[in-house]
């Protein structure tokens, strides 16, 4: 059923690493080819190292729909700059033929339709098939996982992470770093650290009391004749984004004095290659890898971004390998004495009806489950909706989560986080509980009724504003905008914070909000200790229930302009 | 250099002279007014100061703030959009091994945290940085 150009690599001759690195080059190195597995690994081994980067993968261990952003605004310098590419601009940026496998694999249009063509993608067991074939060629290849790998199912929820502890081990990662880990709670993350085969870096993750490293900031490895350092850099909004309270000890940051030191230190101690293992977010990496010199290769993460092709900042390749298990990274390095002399890379798709499953894991997987197995297959309801998440201001989950919280709280107003992660869902298909859970599924889920004054509301619009849109990435947190229901507005991200919102309105009514008026909200996720509800998954399910089917109408109320 | 705490609560039971001074007559002064003061006539200029702030406060009321100024005399610290600017004042004697410290200050919203160094030969260079306070909850 799949029959047309496949793989995406990028190699470039040593002499020309630096001049080649536009976009682009790629695809004209890519041949006509069926879609097979074997063409999917194929790689011409380079070099002698090799990293394979995974990052958010959100708990997905089955394959899943994940239906790429139509809106991914970048702001300031990087405007028009890759990641902030979409659709058919993506496809004309990086030469992808629209309704081929990698258009359907890294763009939203015509996402229901290509699904139904191309399958689901991920599975940890085809991930596991595509690391175990690039160790058979690589024995030393270093395999380096993102963070963000404990949360995001109904598995991973009831098992405080273990289900994927334990199926991560299975892969073999030679490193880690962190973001939602901690939101299971400092006791079980060191509980879990604790009986870890491999490091869990964060160079940026300090004593709050001492402001003192707390974890490990680096392991060296001896790869192929070379000494490759891994620095991990955890998410650094942590105690922001997500509730302090979980992990009150901590504190994170960007911390690049921190990050030039430790680079530093490990050029140091005779580091050949310096690979950050980041979680970031792309735009900070990007600004980091300009400010601290002698980083070789960021593994970015957080912002979900994959891109077919590194992207080059000075000389420093920045690795964007997706989410939620879509996407695997291969780098292959030419070091020598202590220098970076070429690379080649390939961001492998998980076409998972094209590679097969690794059996051992598998069956690994499906043991995780089975306590959960009926849990998790009951069929709440169906979607005449494409559900998803992603995108910067709206998607139709949040959406359908905004709509259940307005009917069961009786609310006015429903706000819903910009969560990145939450796989799809095609038209016509059940919703069984495992869906929900993928779109809800974490440690703080109260579903909250309160009263907001119109002047608090523009606040928190502004405050999330900011977050996203502040032209300095390391005042970014990587979030998407909050989702609103019953209420529309206006936004100019080219504005300071404070005057990007106008125009607040509520849709039932048309009226404009009043500043000084209180209206009742209902959202969930709050970072606040103590917050009261029933849990989401809970109040969506019962709404569900009384839909059957759900459909979920256009969505017109927040008009963007600035970008 | 960065001192944590410790190594400063080190450095102090060591003998080295490092005082932090809030100045009771200048607090309730304008940035301007204290800068203004603080040069005592010099043109502030830039480089040979360094200021390490947090982009975002994971705590506005405890917000770490080192700055490191080599060979100053003095360094000043303001929160310019506090109700009251002047945080403190720390003076290096000739016998300081280092003009570097590390505090922790309280911030009311998000401001610009200015420090103004004074080197021996009387002039005066400031950095400052951008402290976002936010009420966060929605990083992805």
């Amino acid at each position: 059923m799949i029959s047309r150009r496949d793989f995406l690599q990028a190699t470039v001759a040593a002499s020309a690493l630096w001049g080649a690195s536009g976009v682009g080059n790629w695809s004209r190195l890519a041949a006509q080819q069926v879609l097979t597995q074997d063409r999917l690994l194929e790689f011409d081994d380079y070099g002698n190292v090799t990293l394979i980067h995974i990052t958010d993968i959100h708990a997905q261990t089955k394959p899943i729909w994940f239906r790429e952003p139509e809106i991914n605004l970048g702001v300031g310098a990087v405007n028009g700059q890759p990641p902030h590419v979409t659709g058919a601009d993506f496809l004309k940026m990086f030469n992808i033929e629209s309704g081929s496998p990698h258009a359907y694999a890294l763009t939203y249009e015509d996402f229901a339709s290509l699904a139904k063509g191309y399958g689901r993608m991920g599975g940890l067991d085809r991930c596991a098939t595509v690391i175990k074939a690039i160790r058979a060629a690589r024995p030393d290849a270093l395999l380096l996982d993102g963070g963000d790998t404990w949360q995001g199912s109904l598995t991973a929820q009831r098992t405080a992470g273990q289900d994927m502890v334990n199926v991560m081990n299975a892969l073999k990662p030679d490193a880690m770093t962190s973001h939602w880990e901690f939101t299971l709670g400092i006791d079980r993350v060191t509980e879990i650290v604790d009986g870890l085969d491999f490091p869990f870096l964060g160079a940026n993750i300090f004593d709050a009391e001492w402001d003192e490293p707390a974890y490990e900031p680096y392991k060296m490895f001896e790869v192929g004749g070379a000494n490759v350092a891994v620095i991990g850099q955890a998410f650094p909004y942590l105690p922001i984004a997500n509730p302090k309270w979980m992990f009150p000890n901590l504190s994170f940051g960007v911390r690049e004095e921190r990050m030039a030191e430790v680079v530093q230190e490990v050029r140091d101690a005779g580091a050949d290659l310096v690979v950050v293992l980041s979680h970031n977010g792309f735009d900070v990496d990007r600004k980091m890898a300009g400010n601290v010199p002698g980083i070789d290769v960021i593994l970015t993460g957080h912002t979900h971004d994959a891109l077919p092709e590194p992207v080059m900042v000075g000389q420093t390749l920045l690795i964007a390998s997706g989410s939620n298990g879509k996407f695997i990274s291969r780098v292959d390095l030419d070091v020598q004495n202590g220098q970076m002399l070429g690379f080649r890379h390939k961001l492998i798709p998980i076409f998972s009806d094209v590679i097969e499953p690794d059996a051992e894991v598998a069956a690994l997987i499906d043991a995780e489950r089975a306590p959960f197995k009926a849990e998790l297959e009951e069929v709440l309801g169906t979607t005449d909706s494409l559900l998803y998440r992603r995108g910067n201001f709206n998607g139709t989950w949040d959406d359908l989560i905004c709509n259940a919280l307005i009917d069961e709280h009786q609310a006015d107003i429903a706000l819903s986080p910009g969560f990145r992660w939450g796989p799809s869902l095609l038209p016509g298909e059940d919703i069984t509980r495992e869906d929900l859970h993928n779109a809800t599924a974490m440690s703080y889920p109260a579903a909250y009724r309160s009263e907001m004054t119109g002047e608090t509301l523009h606040t928190i619009l502004e405050d999330v504003a900011d977050n996203l849109f502040n032209p300095d990435p390391y005042y970014q947190q990587g979030g998407d905008m909050v989702r609103v229901g019953g209420m529309g507005y206006r936004i100019d991200v080219s504005k300071p914070q404070g005057s990007r919102i106008t125009d607040m309105t509520m849709l039932k009514t048309g009226e404009a909000v009043d500043p000084a008026k209180s209206y009742v909200v209902a959202g969930w996720a709050s970072v606040n200790e103590g917050t009261e509800g029933p849990a989401i998954w809970d109040l969506v399910e019962g709404w569900i229930r009384k839909q059957g089917a759900v459909t979920i109408d256009p969505n017109t109320s927040v008009q963007v302009t600035g970008a | 250099m960065q001192l944590s705490r410790r190594n400063a609560l080190a450095l102090g039971l060591g003998g080295v002279a490092f005082a932090a001074l809030p100045l009771p007559a200048m607090a309730a002064g304008t940035v301007e007014e204290l800068t203004a003061a603080f040069a005592g006539g010099a043109t502030v200029g830039t480089g040979g100061i360094t200021l390490t702030a947090p982009e975002i406060a994971e705590n506005g009321n405890t917000v770490p703030i080192t700055v490191d100024a080599p060979g100053a005399t003095a360094i000043m610290l303001l929160a310019s959009g506090n109700p009251t600017p002047s945080v403190c004042t720390f003076n290096f004697g000739p016998a300081a091994g280092s003009q570097a410290a590390s505090t922790r200050i309280r911030l009311a919203k998000t401001q610009d945290v200015v420090a103004l160094a004074k080197m021996a030969d009387g002039s005066v260079v400031q950095a400052s940085s951008t402290v976002k306070v936010t009420i966060g909850g929605c990083g992805g």
